[in-house]
């Protein structure tokens, strides 16, 4: 059969359309188009693209069953790797991924197999059609904490579970799924596909207590004293970054995590929601990775016009491609090579506008990448009326501050056994952005998948 | 859900609650506060913690109610379940090495101020009260603030209770007259806080304020209750329900907190005069 260089489209929401709704942009592949798209994989021997997926998802064996239109056994196939398939197939960056080593890619020079959206379908189609009841494992008594309703923690918790073990999540927030109900929104991936993963926790018996900050309602220590035997942290990398530049603290000046709690967590889009959003006619965001596109995306679709500001070019944007060829589409303004030094507000503290100098790429840093400077008497002002900064976070120190002997890095990250997620003190494990700073979903969890095998091995060969 | 066990109008808009939640009960620290969601689809608000019961399992909480989402917090009778109901948040006051103290409270921040007399009562500390009120119908916590203050001084804006005027003339007497306190307190709305500050400044006592800025998640996650100290001429952020909610007066940026807080009034003013008419029309369901 002759080699179909391209991807198959994504069937998506027109831009004109979409930016004036927070519904799913991307509307997933059809039975056709999966499998047609499943047909390009050449099921190769070496199998190169399973090392380029940090969980190590049998992909030609799942694809292989979708080309033959056996999709349940194809979600068999992934579950064994991952426990939340309709959101990776969504959300990984999957061209720096397993589709970047794929031999379509790196042998033939073409597109390699939509890997990420036919997983999504599979997990799609499985979602909508799976009829088998859930049924909770026979207990081994064992009780288990674990810190944070993220992917990471969902993941460690899930896997506990089906073992036997009686898991108690923890969350701050009053809505369980961490940065996929509180950060990615809407129309990236949809509030009810983490709700029915987390439905199905529960129904496996999982409980999950919201509105408990660890650190402050509970310690760790007290989880120990209420019978937990082992901890697992998933508390994720919250705090976010300012730059310590003026005019911070004027009106309209957001951290990303505030104005897309606010659009996500609280639904302040919807007309009566309770929870207000500031509509400006021009926003900044300053950034340029998965936060900045989530966040110039959600303020295009309140009908603003919006500039992102970053300090390097197109090429070094850390955002998913498919995000930054959608923030494009939608008419999203890019202003590359720019780094902001000052917000300026009028006499009432609202902010109008931010004054940025322009970059250079310099030479490389240790890192490998070009070093951005300043170039000289290279000032400017963009007039704007909200500034939403989107720097990244890092990990917050409540659980650190309040946790005897657990060891930090300098930054916060709490530091682990790279094999079994072990902390610094006995029985707590963590891992996901809390360990390694803000990172990706298939990261965190993976991290939570390694923790529940030496969590369930340490608890079960205690016997 | 979080149980409502007792309701009180302590006066036409100020409303006592005690609400079960154990796990907040057993932590419970003067000065911390709670964050809570009465209904369902409701915003998330902070509320001091006014008092606590290790025993009962209760936290009391003292609101006024200001615009929709308190309306909405009032609509609930005893009984009823709130919602959700997290903390204690944000670091207990610093009660630490002070033997004479004066509180001073403004409003609902009475509120505010009454544990914190109480704690320092309790810790054997001498206690000058203040509080001031716009006028006599709108005082509330009276017997409270004797128990717990060894002097209490009353005042009204228009004269009708106490003595006349704001909170400031008579600190300001008390402090030319040669009183020395270990710290002031000031609680209450950020104006007030402001013009204690300045009060105080030439009698060189430190001024601890309790700082009520816009909050969403009270977990340091969102940014949004931040505000500047200003320290030799230097700028520093602060995130208020981490770092605080206290912090020493003399280095909060009053003007932009004040700012700050104006950030949603439009909405703000929208969405209570919706709420009164959906209440007018015999509430929503
Ligand atoms: C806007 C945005 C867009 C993103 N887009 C992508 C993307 O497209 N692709 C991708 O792969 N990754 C993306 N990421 C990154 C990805 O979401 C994170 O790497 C991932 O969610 C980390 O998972 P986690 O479980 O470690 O932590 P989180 O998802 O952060 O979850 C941590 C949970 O712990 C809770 N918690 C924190 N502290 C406490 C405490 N003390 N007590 C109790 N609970 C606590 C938090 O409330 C939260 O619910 C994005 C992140 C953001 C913010
Ligand atoms: C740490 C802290 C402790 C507080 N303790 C008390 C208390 O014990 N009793 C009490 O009556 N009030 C207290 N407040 C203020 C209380 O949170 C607000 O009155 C309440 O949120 C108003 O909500 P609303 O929708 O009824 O009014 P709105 O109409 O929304 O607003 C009225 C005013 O309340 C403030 N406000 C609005 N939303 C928030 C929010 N999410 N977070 C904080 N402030 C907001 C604004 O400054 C606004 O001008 C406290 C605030 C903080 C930050
Ligand atoms: S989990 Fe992510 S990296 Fe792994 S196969 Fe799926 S899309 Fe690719
Ligand atoms: S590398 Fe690409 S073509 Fe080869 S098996 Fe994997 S998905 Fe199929
Ligand atoms: S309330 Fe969100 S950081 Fe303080």
């Amino acid at each position: 059969m002759a080699l179909i260089p391209k991807k198959h489209e994504m069937p998506i929401q027109g831009p004109l359309e979409r930016t004036t709704n927070f519904c799913e942009v991307a509307l997933g592949y059809t039975k056709e188009i999966a499998v047609a798209e499943a047909e390009r994989c050449l099921n190769c021997k070496n199998r190169p693209c399973i090392e380029g997926c940090p969980v190590h998802i049998a992909i030609p064996d799942f694809i292989q069953e979708v080309k033959k239109g056996n999709f349940n056994e194809a979600y068999a196939i992934i579950s064994k790797s991952s426990s939340l398939p309709a959101v990776c197939g969504r959300v990984c960056p999957q061209e720096k991924q397993c589709e970047a080593m794929c031999t379509l890619h790196t042998k033939l020079k073409v597109d390699g197999v939509g890997i990420g959206r036919i997983e999504r379908f599979v997990a799609d189609y499985h979602n909508e059609n799976s009829t088998n009841s859930i049924v909770p494992p026979k207990s081994n008594s064992h009780k288990v904490a674990i810190i944070g309703s993220g992917p990471s923690g969902l993941t460690c918790a899930g896997d506990l579970q089906k073992q036997g073990f009686s898991v108690t999540i923890f969350e701050a927030l009053h809505t369980p799924g961490g940065v996929l109900v509180y950060g990615i929104p809407e129309f990236r991936l949809p509030k009810s596909i983490v709700k029915k993963e987390i439905d199905n926790l529960k129904a496996l018996g999982v409980e999950i207590k919201t509105n408990v900050v660890i650190g402050k309602t509970l310690t760790i220590d007290e989880l120990f004293n209420m019978g937990y035997e082992a901890i697992y942290i998933a508390s994720g990398a919250g705090l976010p970054k300012f730059m310590d530049i003026p005019g911070e603290g004027l009106k309209g000046v957001f951290s990303a995590n505030e104005f897309l709690t606010r659009i996500n967590l609280m639904k302040a889009y919807e007309d009566n929601s309770y929870t207000p959003i500031i509509k400006s006619k021009k926003v900044a965001v300053v950034g340029g990775g998965n936060v900045a596109m989530d966040a110039a995306r959600s303020a295009k679709r309140l009908g603003s016009d919006v500039t992102i500001i970053y300090r390097r070019t197109f090429d070094e944007l850390p955002a998913r491609h498919e995000e930054i060829e959608h923030a494009l589409e939608e008419g999203i303004k890019f202003n590359f090579l720019t780094n902001p030094i000052e917000i300026i507000g009028d006499e009432n503290g609202n902010c109008i506008g931010i004054k940025c100098v322009k970059m250079e790429l310099g030479s490389p840093d240790e890192s490998g990448r070009k070093r951005p400077v300043v170039i000289e008497n290279s000032e400017f002002t963009i007039d704007t009326d909200a500034v939403i900064m989107s720097l990244g976070t890092s990990p917050n120190p409540l659980i650190k501050n309040t946790t005897e002997g657990l060891s930090t890095t300098k930054w916060g990250g709490i530091m682990i056994d790279e094999d079994t997620g072990l902390s610094s003190r006995e029985n707590v494990y963590a891992g996901g952005d809390a360990v390694t700073g803000a990172a990706t979903v298939i990261l965190a969890m993976g991290a939570g998948k390694k923790a529940s095998q030496a969590i369930s091995k340490k608890l079960l060969n205690k016997e | 859900m979080y149980k409502i066990l007792n309701k009180k109008v302590l006066n036409n808009t100020v409303i006592e609650m005690e609400v079960f939640a154990p796990l907040v009960a057993e932590k419970a620290k003067p000065g911390q506060f709670i964050i809570l969601r009465s209904h369902e689809d409701s915003e998330r608000i902070p509320l001091t913690i006014a008092g606590y019961d290790i025993d009962k399992g209760t936290i009391k909480i003292i609101f006024q109610i200001v615009g929709a989402s308190t309306l909405r917090l009032n609509e609930l009778k005893e009984g009823d379940n709130i919602h959700d109901f997290v903390g204690p948040l944000g670091l207990p006051t610093h009660t630490e090495g002070i033997k004479k103290v004066c509180v001073v409270g403004g409003g609902v921040g009475c509120a505010i101020a009454l544990p914190i007399a109480e704690e320092f009562h309790t810790l054997g500390a001498n206690v000058t009260s203040i509080v001031g009120f716009r006028n006599k119908e709108l005082v509330i916590l009276e017997d409270e603030f004797k128990n717990a203050s060894d002097t209490l001084i009353m005042m009204t804006d228009d004269g009708s209770y106490g003595e006349k005027g704001n909170v400031t003339i008579p600190l300001k007497n008390l402090l030319e007259s040669g009183v020395k306190y270990d710290m002031v307190i000031a609680i209450g709305p950020l104006v007030m806080m402001k013009y204690v500050v300045e009060t105080v400044r030439p009698f060189n006592i430190p001024v601890t304020v309790s700082m009520n800025p816009i909050m969403i998640d009270g977990t340091g996650m969102c940014g949004c209750c931040r505000l500047s100290l200003i320290k030799e001429n230097k700028r520093e952020m602060k995130f208020a329900c981490v770092d605080g909610p206290d912090f020493n007066g003399y280095e909060v940026d009053f003007d932009e907190a004040i700012q700050r807080s104006k950030q949603y009034s439009d909405f703000e003013r929208k969405a209570y005069d919706k709420e009164c008419n959906l209440l007018a029309k015999g509430g929503k369901n």
